[in-house]
């Protein structure tokens, strides 16, 4: 289990080495998020309209180590991006990943840009 | 102790030869001192100070609470800390251990994780067994002969659970109950039995501990039974009655209590399978949990020539010294007035105590402890008080006993009425945080002190008077020792300003939490004195209660949640707010959770239910419970066909678990063709309106149970609430569908139908009250319709319609004028609207497997057709369940 885990490391922008098209951005709800595959890899990606940004990270709940993150409800702790697990309302901050619960696991964040009308995210390997 | 600097680095020199003072120049946390290494820190004033070393022994909740409590000193620069605790796991809440196999992991019992010790520079060694202490040369010696000196020695062992001595308490299948690695002892003990198709538990030990294993036991379906020594229950917090009482209670929850029972031996060749007693008897069981009581860990005070009590335990005075220079013990080591406290809260208060006094306080232990506890045992309420059992010719006691609820409720009150010496409440305690404020205050009583018990009956005032008219000193919160003043005064001055700074700044609430409501009440009344508005908003994006919202959106016709954020709220939501928005339009314009996907919560956003694995589970209708063979087979085949575990539900119909995301949709178009719809399991909203078989089959039958209940099913179907509902209908009185443990129930009498509303099952049960008799199917759909319209409107979020009703200014009988009487106008309104969202009702099932663009949302991925990889599952009983959670 935990090597799932290790699989998700965060990627700074500088860091990104390939930016990997993964779909329109219209196949991405306004307000909510949907998940992608790279690799073995599970990625997260939410279409944050109200705030005219995207935001990525492991579909991954470090919790209980379901894939369901993009699952759940996006929206804002003071201003903060964040993510509602849908399971347990775990919320996690989509700038940094940190837990907004106050414990201690955290999750892994990417960047993603928009290319007419493509959606990247960006990746290390 | 301050030294020159020359000295300083004398000793900095001596002591520690191979410290580099460059590398490990660190700021401290506390900005007085920079940190030159563990032993000196320097003093921004330019004097060196020499850190004293406090070694704590124990990290259990007391060992935790010292540290708390001595990080928060300004002082703190002053102490190195360093704290040994033998479990593998930091210190967790053993108060709440029974929680561990229903709700809680290990890591949300935890007082605090690990990272707090390391960013509070707490050096914390778990697994370290401490095998010796020398207070002579001032060092402890680890199970792996490693020395550590210390200045002050804190000793919190804590203490172990007592075996009583009888024979055979070696054998294979007998445990104790005390820590959490003994829960996963007993844990993989019962799955062995399982497999052996055994599973009597039985607890030895009908005290407090013993009802919390016990209620552990029970939470792992084991069969199990108490078995006590004295001739009741909890000996030393209840009175026969009050044992009788609760003895009831836990025996309708199938546990077996066996009061006034030695027991002599435990029987069995390697593994246990019987107990004797020593009047003869004899009591087969495959497991035996024995917790009978604490014994003070005080072998490591006792080798290292500390002082012990006769019966156990580490003695100290009242500023928890013990009889070696600089060491000190608390906790349930500890022997203070001749008595060990295993309670949490004089525990926290000997921490407190240890730690003014290494601090240069002057802080003292109180010379009576007062041992009044409340708490919840096996899901009922209990609680005792003061002296619970004193009754003479200067103090009287007044009971009160309702064997129909469960409810016993006795106070000791002197002959002339003025003063309040203790008491007992089983069954409701609700009573018990004003009982104790009395008590413990001395206060004043009212004219009749049964009031007290049995409320005021008669006149609109309350028996207890306001919060407000507590003294200062009035304990409010006994596990961290927070008084009214502590609460009220920050607030007063402005320091604190809600509910979260109160807690945050005082820690109240968070021990046992059983102060919570009158924290809450107390921080009401302070902020209405304060002329200030407490309002109960629904999260940081709206300054509005659920009803003012419904109201809002409703008269200014707004179409979906971005609008209603932005015209009455700010931010981008979340959570909390986005599902409350979702009900309130559902609840306006019967909108399915198809139209605003991304506000739905977990549930209704793929309306099906998200499972322990993430995948789903699936419940068609079937109003009433009523089927066809052909429409059951088609479920089977559905099941089969996807290879579903498949249960019969609480609300007599189908449930069919570990249905992929992707594959919701087909699934559904196979049920949907045959003629099912959306059972709304999922939602928030009307589930089933169970029934029993009535008059169409049954001999005893009134009416038809069964017919009536799909109408109001189908009435009512889709039908979203702030919380869940459930009907039930019963042809007569014998209730075979329990509608008077549902939402609405309706039973069949000579008359026609009495209609029962407000009750529930789930974790506080209640039964339904009556609302009107001898109905006819038309009139009861009338009130049915009044009554729920009433409730959506005004229910918080997530308000069940029991607490909704005990909220509910007036009560029942406000309701009934309402409903029956029409007393605030509205009635025809209310039909009006139910009528408005009966007729726009569409199955949203239907609805999204007919659209693709609702469809697109049942993928798992957006870039590939594949299925969540991570899913795995293991057999179960010839189907199948997901892999456990680690």
């Amino acid at each position: 289990m935990q090597e799932l885990l290790a699989q998700y490391q965060s990627v700074a922008l500088p860091e990104v080495v390939r930016w990997v098209n993964v779909g329109k951005a219209e196949e991405f709800p306004e307000n909510g998020g949907a998940c992608i595959k790279y690799k073995n890899k599970q990625i997260a990606v939410f279409n944050f309209t109200r705030e005219s940004s995207w935001y990525a990270c492991q579909n991954l709940c470090p919790h209980k180590l379901e894939m369901v993150l993009s699952r759940g409800m996006i929206g804002d702790k003071e201003g903060i991006p964040k993510v509602a697990c849908p399971m347990h309302k775990k919320t996690f901050s989509l700038k940094d990943g940190n837990n907004l619960n106050g414990e201690d696991y955290k999750i892994a964040v990417y960047p993603v840009k928009i290319e007419s009308e493509n959606v990247y995210i960006g990746f290390i390997d | 102790m301050n030294f020159s600097l020359s000295q300083a680095y004398k000793i900095y020199n001596h002591a520690i030869s191979f410290f580099n003072y460059r590398k490990t120049l660190i700021l401290s946390r506390n900005l007085n001192y920079i940190r030159i290494n563990t032993y000196l820190y320097l003093n921004l004033n330019q004097t060196y100070v020499v850190m004293r070393k406090i070694v704590v022994v124990g990290n259990g909740m007391v060992g935790y609470k010292f540290c708390e409590k001595l990080i928060a000193r300004p002082v703190r620069g002053d102490f190195q800390i360093q704290v040994f605790g033998e479990e593998p796991s930091p210190a967790y809440d053993r108060v709440h251990l029974s929680e561990y196999f229903s709700e809680k992991g290990k890591d949300e019992l935890l007082m605090a994780p690990r990272s707090w010790y390391e960013e509070n520079g707490i050096q914390l060694r778990t697994s370290s067994l401490i095998a010796e202490i020398n207070t002579e040369e001032k060092e402890v010696v680890t199970y792996k002969g490693e020395k550590q000196s210390y200045d002050y020695l804190v000793l919190a062992t804590g203490s172990s659970a007592f075996i009583p001595p009888i024979k055979g308490s070696e054998k294979t299948g007998v445990f104790v109950y005390r820590t959490t690695e003994d829960l996963d002892a007993i844990k993989t003990y019962a799955k062995k039995l399982r497999k052996k198709n055994k599973s009597k538990t039985t607890v030895l030990g009908g005290g407090l501990l013993g009802l919390e294993a016990a209620n552990a036991a029970k939470e792992l379906g084991l069969e199990t039974s108490v078995i006590e020594f004295a001739p009741r229950l909890m000996p030393r917090q209840l009175d026969d009655a009050g044992s009788n009482t609760l003895i009831r209670k836990i025996e309708n929850l199938n546990i077996k209590i066996l009061t006034n029972k030695a027991t002599s031996e435990i029987c069995g060749e390697e593994e246990i399978d019987a107990l004797t007693f020593t009047d003869g008897s004899r009591y087969e069981t495959d497991m035996l949990i024995i917790s009978a009581g604490i014994r003070p860990r005080d072998e490591l005070a006792k080798t290292g020539g500390l002082k012990i009590g006769e019966r156990g335990g580490i003695l100290v005075n009242n500023k928890m010294e013990t009889s070696a220079k600089d060491v000190y013990a608390i906790g349930e080591a500890a022997l203070y007035n001749n008595a060990i406290y295993g309670l949490v809260a004089p525990g926290y208060n000997m921490a407190e105590v240890a730690v003014s006094q290494i601090c240069g306080g002057d802080k003292t232990m109180a010379d009576h402890i007062d041992m009044s506890t409340q708490l919840k045992l096996i899901g009922t309420d209990v609680a005792s008080f003061g002296n619970p059992f004193i009754e003479n010719d200067e103090v009287s006691a007044i009971t009160y006993e309702n064997k129909r609820c469960g409810i016993y409720k006795r106070i000791n009150v002197s002959r002339d009425g003025k003063k309040l010496l203790g008491g007992i409440l089983v069954g409701d305690a609700s009573e018990y945080q004003n009982l104790f404020q009395i008590y413990i205050n001395g206060m004043k009583l009212p004219e009749n002190p049964e009031d007290l018990i049995l409320g005021s009956r008669g006149g609109e005032n309350t028996a207890m008077g306001s919060m407000t008219d507590l003294p200062d000193t009035a304990q409010i919160c006994s596990c961290e020792a927070i008084s009214k003043g502590d609460i009220c005064n920050p607030l007063e001055t402005g320091q604190c300003s809600s509910m979260d700074d109160v807690v945050a700044r005082t820690k109240a609430t968070t021990g046992c939490g059983g102060c919570k409501p009158m924290v809450t009440d107390l921080f009401n009344a302070t902020m209405k004195t304060l002329g200030k508005e407490v309002k109960e908003v629904i999260c940081e994006h709206f300054d509005f209660n659920r009803q003012e919202l419904l109201d809002l959106i409703k008269i200014n016709k707004v179409k979906d949640f971005n609008e209603a954020l932005n015209l009455f709220g700010k931010g981008h939501g979340c959570e909390k707010c986005k599902p409350v928005l979702a009900s309130i339009f559902a609840s306006i314009t019967m909108e399915t959770a198809n139209k605003q996907v991304t506000i739905q919560d977990s549930n209704d956003k793929f309306l099906a239910n998200i499972q322990r694995n993430g995948t789903y589970s699936i419940v068609p209708r079937i109003p009433g419970g009523e089927i066809t063979p052909d429409k059951l087979m088609t479920i089977g085949a559905v099941a089969k066909k996807f290879d579903l575990y498949t249960k019969i539900t609480g609300g007599q119909r189908i449930d069919l678990f570990g249905a992929e995301l992707h594959q919701l949709p087909e699934i559904w178009k196979e049920l949907i063709d045959a003629g099912f719809e959306s059972g709304h399991a999922y939602g928030k909203s009307l589930r089933t309106v169970k029934s029993c078989v009535g008059s169409t089959w049954c001999r005893f039958g009134m009416h038809e149970s069964v017919s009536f209940a799909i109408q109001i099913e189908e009435r009512y179907r889709g039908l979203r609430s702030p919380h869940k509902l459930k009907g039930g209908v019963s042809g007569c009185i014998r209730e075979c569908a329990e509608a008077r443990g549902k939402d609405f129930g309706i039973i069949a009498v000579e008359s026609g139908w009495n209609l029962y509303v407000c009750g529930n099952g789930g974790a506080t049960p209640k039964h339904a009250i009556l609302l009107a008799e001898g109905l006819d199917d038309e009139t009861t759909i009338k009130y049915l319709d009044r009554f729920l319209m009433y409730y959506i409107h005004t229910a918080a979020p997530l308000m069940r319609t029991a607490p909704w009703l005990e909220k509910l200014d007036g009560g029942i009988e406000h309701l009934k004028k309402v409903v029956i009487e029409d007393s605030l106008g509205i009635a025809e309104d209310l039909e009006k609207e139910m009528e408005g969202l009966i007729t726009n009702y569409e199955c949203e099932w239907k609805q999204a497997i007919e659209d693709p663009e609702m469809m697109k949302r049942f993928k798992h991925f957006v870039n590939s057709d594949e299925g969540d990889d991570n899913i795995s599952y293991v057999p179960l009983r010839d189907q199948k369940m997901p892999r456990a959670w680690t």
